[in-house]
């Protein structure tokens, strides 16, 4: 393990869009953390997760509201967990009232 | 949630012989139709308002797998249906691989803990490589019931 070396950032966030982490933000969330070169994940409650893998970012079932946090290690590991902070915290694009009903 | 909390199980496709998204889109809508999960007349709608959202970035997560889905207020609650495909489909998926495992999802536009929930549960039994293999070579809507009710009853994951 050469992380103890790495430069390690981590942040909490919470869930604001009404829907909460479904599989288009899942998909967002991805894209963006792929653009990085470091090493990112997620941890809810106790469970960690790999926020470049979407199956694993769709079984964080994150509601509206849900705090998670962010961790990256590695190059560009604070760049990272500001950009996917931000993503979260701007509702994935997807807040009241630019949503409209299904 | 279980699958069997949203599955509707007299709906369950094996061995689909559809070629391309619209095509397995509509057969499993038609599924759930013919099932009584959903009403004919809204077939049409739930197909449309599922390519819709495909438009939106492909729904095709990997694995080959992929999970489809709308909100409708035509449903007073999540219900879902599982295809498989032993061909499988080219659906745009986001690692460009075919799929053979579809996860149809429709859901009240005011319940979407309902469908985090459902997402959350797929893909935890999904990230099982064994699960996955077997749901893949499931051949009757018999075994593809039957591998879901173990995966509810934790065999695949702890």
């Amino acid at each position: 393990m050469a992380f103890p070396l790495d430069i390690i950032a981590t942040r909490s966030v919470t869930v604001v869009n009404p829907q909460g982490f479904h599989a288009r933000p899942a998909h967002l969330f991805m894209k963006l953390a792929e653009s990085f070169p470091c090493r990112i994940e997620i941890l809810k409650g106790n469970e960690t997760i790999n926020g470049k893998s979407i199956l694993d970012l769709l079984t964080l079932g994150a509601g509206n509201g849900t705090t998670l946090t962010l961790r990256a290690s590695g190059e560009g590991a604070e760049a990272a967990v500001e950009a996917l902070a931000r993503l979260i915290e701007a509702g994935f694009n997807e807040m009241p009232p630019t949503e409209g009903p299904a | 949630m279980k699958f069997s909390d949203f599955i509707n199980v007299a709906s369950i496709k094996a061995d689909m012989q559809a070629d391309d998204k619209p095509a397995v889109i509509r057969e499993l809508v038609e599924s759930l139709a013919a099932a009584g999960a959903i009403s004919q007349d809204q077939v049409q709608g739930i197909v449309s308002a599922i390519m819709k959202r495909e438009e939106l970035g492909s729904t095709g997560i990997g694995r080959g797998v992929a999970v489809p889905h709308t909100k409708h207020a035509s449903v007073e609650r999540l219900v879902g249906t599982v295809g498989v495909s032993g061909i499988g489909v080219d659906f745009n998926s986001l690692d460009g691989d075919k799929v053979h495992l579809f996860f149809l999802l429709v859901s009240p536009p005011d319940r979407p803990g309902d469908h985090l929930r459902a997402l959350e549960n797929i893909s935890r039994q999904l990230r099982d490589d064994t699960f996955c293999r077997f749901l893949k070579q499931a051949r009757s809507p018999h075994d593809i019931q039957h591998l879901l009710d173990e995966a509810d009853n934790n065999q695949f994951v702890s």
